[in-house]
């Protein structure tokens, strides 16, 4: 690769690239992101590889491996361009088949088709389903054209050309004003004005002129991500958003925190890093701008604290991981004592867009409050399990039911955690609320990071809360005490409760407790964590009085409060749940009701799972 | 100076002062568990909670590591403070139970209750040896280790470390006297010198309650 020196050997070396590329081609796309490839989409890819070369059609049909796509319920997914033919749910065994019917006879197959949940329709092309075309995916399309260990996708997009803008056409302070217009706010949960922390960490003394940028890949949320998939699919889209960044507060280092869990993150962020430094897109004298800015990756070790922003600058410099007071800010005394801009992944990626649309264009989309668009990953009780991307002030219904395509199983809709562990849970009475910012943590809940936890008529809202707290008790760093004890005995009450050992004045106790926490703990995990439980009482107090007052768990879903049964009547004695029993508690003859043992019963739920007659009864 | 208002009167103190010590100097006694003059301020206990009033809001905050600021008024025992307090130091007796201080500190404070289950720890975490040991000694021979209710001081691996110079400073700051209790073997652990660590023989809480103090077995200090 040449090192490029000025903003026209960039538009160059685009022009070269778009030139070698037949945009009527067919290309064969399979999306590998983590968890296309739990499902196997690896094997799906090398068997196109395979079937594609067995045939001798290797150079005239292109193939392409991109990052996740967001639908996550219907992977591994194939998609043929340029008609964009999708397939879901392909296995290695399907390819021959695909490639022989549908890429070489241009016929469509049928079987492999992406069928609506709701009307039941098959549909053929990714731009038509439903899940895809209600949302607004800004951050989240290219992801779909780029195959992240190639800087050449990015470049054919149009990439870096928002860089050389910044550089050559805009002065630092004009990129900050463009990103203030733009009511940029931090994607990580907290909703901060980006512009205004820019310009603190800008204006802020440093003795040796050492400012710091880190991007926050330290994404923990359970069931959250967004930020994965945007460096798995799409690093440079982050890259750039950080050199824009850095250009803007007059920074030349710049840190990555990435957690170790994501290790295609990792990968693909490393090569994304070395190719663009080939090119010159990074490194001394960025596209002979003068323009000097290298970044390089931190692993996190595990810690959910540390993607906490005084806590990862603690790790960061090799100390232990736990926040400090932030009544200086890290704008002003951060990481090594210098001034230090953290964004998280989701809000670098905002960058370039913001300065290569404009402002206006950008504050267009999303409330009068929360500008553009923010990507959550829909997880629990839903039908279309994935990410998705939507423009602030959506209604949760319009993200639920259309997009998400409702619950499954027909079963009801009960609450949506949102905001990640220590956000909140909200009713369906508040389905109609408009997500931005402000609106959820008038709701008792948060942004967060963007988690989105759907809960069906069958999830207990008290164990619910007792899994968050669970969660936070353990990640908690253990530093303060109302964070650390406290929560230790709001599960010590709630796990009481679950077990039917809850008494009179649990609740109050834990909204006291809850508020104490609140208001006095040291950082914003502490501060947020008796959401879970506040949220629940405040919209499920009756579920915490069930079980408090008359043992039982509404849901049925704490064991120590239910008891299965067989329904003589509905029973045929068929056996199943005999066979299923893992503690041989069920007993009975052929063809004659069962009966179960309850001192045998261990509550798994495995005969209710198996039984065809609905004759299990919990109650 | 920086000037700022303390539970109704106004003061001046020098930038860079943290609100405790400002009140300090006023002679306010804002009790402190993690807290001491010679070490960097941690806020970990938040027992030195005071209320930062700010028009019609107000917020919480750690007076041992809160900056004096221009025009703050602060109150440092109002209903919001003493009812945080009071939870707090019952989190701590809960956790841990037979630490004289913090019973002292509860009886203080008017709370003869614990609501919630009793622990058995005995090492309230503030960090005080640790900071003493890295800090006064330059030593860092412990540290914390573990995350969450599994946070512990520890040495490194569970061996005395070369940097110990047995000076006895960590039992020496411990505000709970319970420092050594987390060292398993106690010769090879830190200095050996654990004269403070004799069990008390009470009941599982003791708050001075007044009616039952000599009776039940309780033990008098």
């Amino acid at each position: 690769m040449k090192r490029l020196k000025s903003a026209a050997e960039l538009e160059e070396l685009q022009a070269r690239i778009l030139s070698r590329r037949d945009p009527n081609r067919t290309c064969v796309v399979t999306s590998v992101g983590t968890c296309g490839l739990a499902r196997g989409a690896e094997d799906v890819a090398q068997a196109i590889s395979k079937t594609l070369s067995d045939l001798g059609l290797k150079d005239s049909i292109d193939v392409k491996t991109t990052g996740c796509q967001g639908f996550c319920e219907i992977e591994p997914v194939v998609v043929i361009y340029p008609e964009r033919i999708l397939y879901q749910q392909v296995t290695p065994a399907d390819i021959p088949e695909v490639i022989s019917e549908s890429v070489i006879k241009n016929e469509v197959i049928e079987r492999l088709l992406y069928s609506d949940p709701s009307t039941g329709q098959k549909i053929i092309h990714e731009q038509d389903i439903p899940f895809y075309t209600k949302q607004n995916r800004l951050l989240l399309d290219n992801n779909r054209l780029i195959d992240p260990h190639k800087i050449d996708d990015y470049l054919a997009l149009g990439g870096y050309s928002t860089l050389a803008k910044a550089l050559f056409e805009m002065v630092p302070e004009q990129v900050l004003e463009e990103v203030k217009k733009a009511n940029l706010r931090g994607r990580g949960g907290g909703g901060f004005p980006t512009a205004r922390k820019w310009e603190s960490c800008r204006n802020a003394p440093s003795s040796d002129g050492v400012r710091y940028v880190i991007c926050n890949a330290d994404e923990g949320d359970p069931g959250a991500y967004m930020d994965r998939s945007l460096l798995e699919g799409n690093p440079h889209s982050v890259i750039e958003g950080m050199v824009i960044g850095a250009y803007a507060i007059g920074s030349h280092y710049g840190y990555v925190y990435v957690r170790h869990e994501y290790p295609l993150a990792l990968k693909n962020l490393i090569i994304a890093l070395e190719q663009a430094r080939e090119y010159g897109l990074l490194g001394e004298n960025i596209l002979g701008s003068g323009f000097d800015f290298d970044i390089k990756i931190s692993r996190g070790g595990g810690a959910f604290i540390c993607g906490e922003s005084t806590a990862l600058m603690a790790s960061l410099e090799g100390k232990i991981g736990e926040p400090r007071p932030k009544h200086i800010h890290t704008v002003v005394s951060g990481l090594n004592g210098k001034p230090t801009n953290l964004n998280n992944v989701e809000t670098w990626a905002n960058v370039p867009l913001i300065i290569n649309k404009g402002a206006d264009w950008y504050s267009q989309i999303g409330t009068e409050e929360s500008k553009g668009t923010k990507i959550f990953s829909l997880v629990g009780k839903i039908n279309n399990t994935g990410l998705v991307e939507v423009p602030m002030g959506i209604t949760l219904r319009e993200i639920i039911y259309d997009i998400g395509g409702g619950i499954p199983d027909g079963k009801k809709f009960k609450a949506v955690q949102t905001g990640g562990p220590s956000g909140g849970c909200i009713p369906e009475s508040l389905l109609d609320l408009p997500v931005d910012f402000e609106r959820l943590v008038q709701a008792g809940s948060m942004m967060g990071s963007g988690g989105m936890i759907v809960a069906d008529e069958d999830t207990c809202m008290v164990d619910v809360a007792k899994y968050f707290v669970k969660f936070l008790t353990e990640e908690s760093c253990g530093k303060c005490v109302p964070c650390r004890e406290g929560l230790d005995r709001m599960l010590d009450i709630l796990t009481d409760i679950t077990e039917g050992q809850g008494k009179e004045g649990d609740i109050e106790l834990l909204e006291e407790l809850g508020g104490v926490i609140k208001e006095t703990s040291l950082c914003a995990l502490g501060s947020t964590a008796p959401n879970p439980v506040l949220s629940t009482i405040r919209y499920f107090r009756d579920e915490y009085e069930a079980h408090i007052k008359e043992k039982r768990c509404p849901a049925g879903v704490c064991k120590a409060l239910i008891t299965f049964t067989i329904d003589e009547e509905k029973c045929p004695g068929c056996q199943r749940c005999i066979k299923v029993c893992p503690q041989m508690a069920i007993s009975g003859e052929k063809k004659k009701p069962h009966i179960i043992d309850q001192e045998k019963c261990i509550k798994c739920g495995l005969c209710r799972d198996i039984c065809k007659f609905e004759a299990i009864i919990v109650s | 100076m920086v000037e700022l208002t303390i539970d109704g009167i106004k003061t001046r103190v020098l930038e860079g002062t943290t609100v405790l010590e400002a009140a300090g100097e006023m002679g306010i006694v804002i009790p402190t568990l993690c807290y001491h003059p010679g070490l960097s301020a941690y806020g970990a206990c938040r027992i030195c909670i005071v209320e930062v009033v700010n028009g019609n809001s107000s917020s919480l905050e750690a007076s041992c590591t809160l900056p004096v600021a221009e025009g703050q008024v602060i109150l440092t025992n109002s209903a919001k403070v003493i009812k945080a307090r009071k939870v707090i130091i019952e989190l701590l007796i809960a956790s841990c139970p037979n630490s004289k201080t913090l019973q002292d500190m509860a009886a203080e404070m008017g709370v003869n209750k614990i609501r919630f289950k009793i622990k058995d720890k005995d090492c309230i975490l503030c960090g005080l040896c640790v900071r003493y040991c890295k800090e006064q000694m330059q030593s860092g021979g412990i540290g914390f280790i573990g995350r969450g209710t599994s946070r512990r001081v520890a040495t490194a691996f569970g061996v005395t470390p070369e940097e110990c110079r047995n000076c006895g400073g960590c039992e020496w700051i411990c505000p709970v006297r319970e420092r050594a209790c987390m060292t398993d073997d106690l010769v090879n652990g830190l200095c050996g010198r654990c004269q403070n660590l004799v069990p008390v023989e009470t009941c599982p809480v003791c708050t001075r309650c007044s009616e039952s103090v000599g009776a039940h077995g309780h033990k008098v200090y």
